[in-house]
Formats: structure tokens, C-alpha cells, sequence
């Protein structure tokens, strides 16, 4: 038999500890990503000088890949003196690389803002940050929920990337058991329906937090 | 010092690359005073109304506010550009209404009349709400405060609107086309608005309109722009009665016949 129901059981508890690594860091990941996001997507309106730079560097972010990144983060960096341990780098590299996708989200939420707005909040003497901040990002972003959240999908199933700097998520876990006991059946498929059933339930939540908000914009 | 003009247009010219929508416009609105702007579209009467709002950045001259440079600020005797302070300083006494209202669609009527001057003016909540019920029972909009600009019909959008400007105690109000959007029947209620503050409140006015029966009736001055400059300017009863110009008489038959 190709399937041992018995040893599924028994490597479910170690399978369900690096679990919470993954869970881990994918919100952290995405607190950053969307954090950072908004900032570098504010910060390219708000100061018009630092645009081209922020766009150059978002580019740059997008057209690498992630795994080089989190490399760079993690072995490069330290020749710099910064030295980061593996949880750590993977999670900065993870959320700065989708806060790059990310801020593009939101400036197209920001590009959707009528003019009218803008111009109404400098009649009224608003500051920039005021402007921003009661003006126009509660009503950019509400419209692009959709969007992050398919980033935050997409984040999540590229956390096995980790493994590759040894932290100890689910990927990681289930490679070492499968080394150890030559069984990597039931590892690998049991992290394949983790990330299944986490993926669903993440896009029924987005559905959720979609429809709240659209009862509030649209009432 | 009474006699300083409230705003005043010194030779301000603006251009969009090689167009030449304002001309150096020589203009002097005095305290308290009502100027209606006419004139066809692109004649350059609503681009008067967004530089002085600082909406429009204005390539010469320079843009005066009870007697202080809006656009500029003296430094060692000296006009050089001014700094976002001092603009915003400055455009405090200036309010605007928009010929789209531009409402705030995720506030209320009362939350879009007190968020600036709450956040702004730093007033406190609850004297920035009875003051906004204030003005929003002024418009005659009691009954309203708590809808959302997508609840109200564009009338009373555009009255919400009014208060909200209001609420920031500006010197000058600009009111550019403000009923252009409106469906007919809803555009008596807007201009009865107008007229009410025009009398209650001692607010300098400028307004760029297509409404000729209220700028006749309501206004002090009326000016007639064509392509980028003051063809013609004078008491209502004068330019509407008597027009001098070719022009302003083309215009105006034109109009008149048109509605």
C-alpha cells in the first residue's frame, strides 16, 4: 500500500508545529507587504520628486526572483555586517518582495480617485497627510481588497522558498521527514492539502472582507 | 486700508504649452463685492477661479490676497515663490464650489461639513458639528445631515456642499458653475442658497456662470472674458442693458436666444 495511515498520524503533530512557521510568516510577510506597499505607493504621489526612483526600484523587486532575493538578504547581507537569521530575512524578503506588487495595486486604487477629490481637499486646506489619510485611502482602498488579497494567496504558497534558507515551515519539515524515514508520500501530500484547504478558506475570508466593504462604500 | 482690493490679479497670465489661456489679466475685487465671471467656454473665466484656489500653478504676475502675495511671499524685499506654508495660510480664506460638488462619497453631509475644520482648523468635535448643523439647517438640509451624497438629489449635494465650504469661515467664496450640473428644476434652490449667504454673510464673491439671470440680478459686477483676457466689464445693468463691446453682444444674443 502507497498510502500508510498510520505514519500519517504520527508525523501530523511535527507537520502541524511547522504549520504555525508557515502561518507565521505569511501574515508577517503580508503585513509588511501591504505596510510597505501603501507607503512607497503614498510616498510616489505625495513627493513627486522620489517617483522615479520608487518605480525603478519597485521594477527592479518585480523582475527578480523572490528565491534570489531571499539568498541576498540572507547570505549576502551579512559580508555588509547585517546579519539576519533565517526566519528573519526570509520574512523581510518575502514581504518587501510583494510590497513591490502590492504598491502597484494601490496606486492603480489611487489613479481611480477622481480629480474632484483632490481638488476639493485642497480647497478645504487639508494637509497631504490629512488628504491621504481621510481623503483618499479610504476610498482607493476598499476597491483593490480583491487584488491584495490574491497577493496574499500568492504569498502564501510561496513561503516553501524558506526551506531553501532552512527554516523549519512546512516545506522544510516535510523534507526532513521524508529524509529521515524515506517516505516522503505522505509529507509532501499532507503539506499539499495544508496549503489547499489554507488557500480556500484565505479566498472565502477575502470574499468576506470584499462584500463588507462593499456594503459600506455602496450604501 | 479699506480701499485695499480683497483679491487682486496682478498681470497673471497662464499657458498649457504653446496655449495662451489667460492673458495678462489685470482684475481688482473688492471687499465684500460681487463679480460674475461670463464669457464662452475656453475664455479662460473658470481658469480665474482654480489659480486663484491655487488649483492651477499661474506662469507670471502675481495673485494678491488682502494686500499678501497668495502665489508668492516676500523674502528680503523680494517676490520669490512661496512655500506650502504660506500658500496654505493664504488659500484659508479662500472656499470653493465645484460645478461637480466634489463631496467627500464616504462621508456623511455632516462628516464632509467637519472634517476640515476639525483636522484643520483644530477645532474641537463638537463645536465643528454645531456649527456644521449650523450651516446645513442654513441650506435647509436639517433633515439631512446624517445621508450620504449618493442618498441626496444633486441639489441638495451641491448645498451640502456649499455649507461644507462655508464651514472653514472663508473671506472670499468661488463658485465655479455651480448649477451647470444640476437637472433645471434643481438649479432654483441652489442659486436661492447663494443669494441667502450673499446677503447674510459679508463674504467677497466670485462666480463663473452660465446662469445670466442671476448674474444680472445678483451681482455687483459682471466681467465678460474672450480668449484669455476681460473683454468687457461693468455693472449688470450696464453690460446686460447696454453692451459696448461687439463682442459682448454677440455673446449675449447668443446666449439669450440659446435659453
Amino acid at each position: 500500500m502507497i498510502w500508510d495511515w498510520a505514519f500519517a498520524l504520527e508525523i501530523l503533530p511535527t507537520l502541524a508545529r511547522a504549520a504555525v512557521v508557515t502561518v507565521q510568516a505569511t501574515l508577517l510577510g503580508f503585513v509588511i507587504a501591504a505596510v510597505l506597499g501603501l507607503v512607497l505607493a503614498v510616498v510616489r504621489i505625495a513627493v513627486p520628486a522620489t517617483a522615479w526612483t520608487i518605480s525603478v526600484l519597485v521594477e527592479l523587486i518585480r523582475s527578480t526572483p523572490l528565491l534570489i532575493q531571499i539568498f541576498f538578504l540572507y547570505f549576502v547581507f551579512p559580508k555588509f555586517g547585517i546579519v539576519l537569521d533565517a526566519f528573519t530575512a526570509g520574512v523581510l524578503a518575502i514581504g518587501i518582495h510583494y510590497a513591490a506588487y502590492c504598491s502597484e495595486v494601490y496606486r492603480a486604487g489611487f489613479d481611480n480617485i477622481p480629480r474632484g477629490q483632490w481638488e476639493a481637499s485642497i480647497a478645504l486646506n487639508l494637509s497631504a497627510w490629512t488628504t491621504f489619510r481621510d481623503i483618499i485611502i479610504p476610498q482607493a482602498v476598499p476597491p483593490v481588497v480583491p487584488a491584495l488579497g490574491n497577493y496574499l494567496v500568492a504569498l502564501f504558497k510561496e513561503t516553501p522558498l524558506l526551506s531553501a534558507i532552512a527554516v523549519l515551515e512546512l516545506m522544510q519539515t516535510a523534507k526532513i521527514i521524508g529524509s529521515e524515514t524515506f517516505r516522503y508520500t505522505e509529507p509532501i501530500t499532507l503539506v499539499g492539502v495544508f496549503f489547499l484547504v489554507m488557500s480556500l478558506i484565505s479566498a472565502a475570508l477575502i470574499r468576506l472582507i470584499e462584500r463588507l466593504l462593499n456594503r459600506r462604500i455602496l450604501r | 486700508m479699506t480701499d485695499q482690493p480683497m483679491v487682486r490679479f496682478d498681470n497673471v497670465s497662464k499657458r498649457y504649452g504653446p496655449l495662451t489661456v489667460l492673458d495678462g489679466l489685470n482684475l481688482d475685487i473688492m471687499r465684500g463685492e460681487k463679480v460674475s465671471v461670463i464669457g464662452p467656454s475656453g475664455s479662460g473665466k473658470t481658469t480665474v477661479l482654480r489659480m486663484l484656489m491655487t488649483l492651477e500653478k499661474i506662469n507670471d504676475g502675481v495673485i494678491w490676497v488682502e494686500g499678501e502675495p497668495l502665489t508668492h511671499m516676500e523674502r528680503n524685499g523680494k517676490l520669490v515663490p512661496a512655500d506650502l506654508a504660506h500658500v496654505r495660510r493664504v488659500r484659508g480664506k479662500i472656499g470653493m464650489v465645484f460645478q461637480s460638488f466634489n463631496l467627500f462619497p464616504h462621508m456623511t453631509a455632516m462628516q464632509n461639513c467637519i472634517e476640515a475644520p476639525v483636522t484643520v482648523l483644530g477645532m474641537k468635535r463638537a463645536e465643528a458639528e454645531a456649527r456644521a448643523a449650523e450651516l446645513l439647517g442654513m441650506v435647509g438640509l436639517s433633515q439631512k445631515k446624517d445621508h450620504y451624497p449618493s442618498q441626496l438629489s444633486g441639489g441638495q449635494q451641491q448645498r451640502v456642499a456649499i455649507a461644507r465650504a462655508l464651514a472653514m469661515r472663508p473671506k472670499i467664496m468661488l463658485f465655479d458653475e455651480v448649477t451647470s450640473a444640476l437637472d433645471p428644476e434643481l438649479v432654483g434652490e441652489v442659486l436661492q442658497v447663494i443669494r441667502q449667504i450673499g446677503r447674510e454673510h459679508d463674504l467677497t464673491m466670485l462666480m463663473v456662470t452660465h446662469q445670466m439671470g442671476f448674474a444680472r440680478e445678483f451681482s455687483d459686477r459682471v466681467c465678460f472674458f474672450y480668449q484669455g483676457k476681460i473683454c468687457e466689464q461693468g455693472p449688470p445693468a450696464e453690460l446686460f442693458g447696454a453692451p459696448k463691446n461687439e463682442r459682448t453682444r454677440q455673446f449675449l444674443n447668443a446666449v439669450l436666444e440659446a435659453g
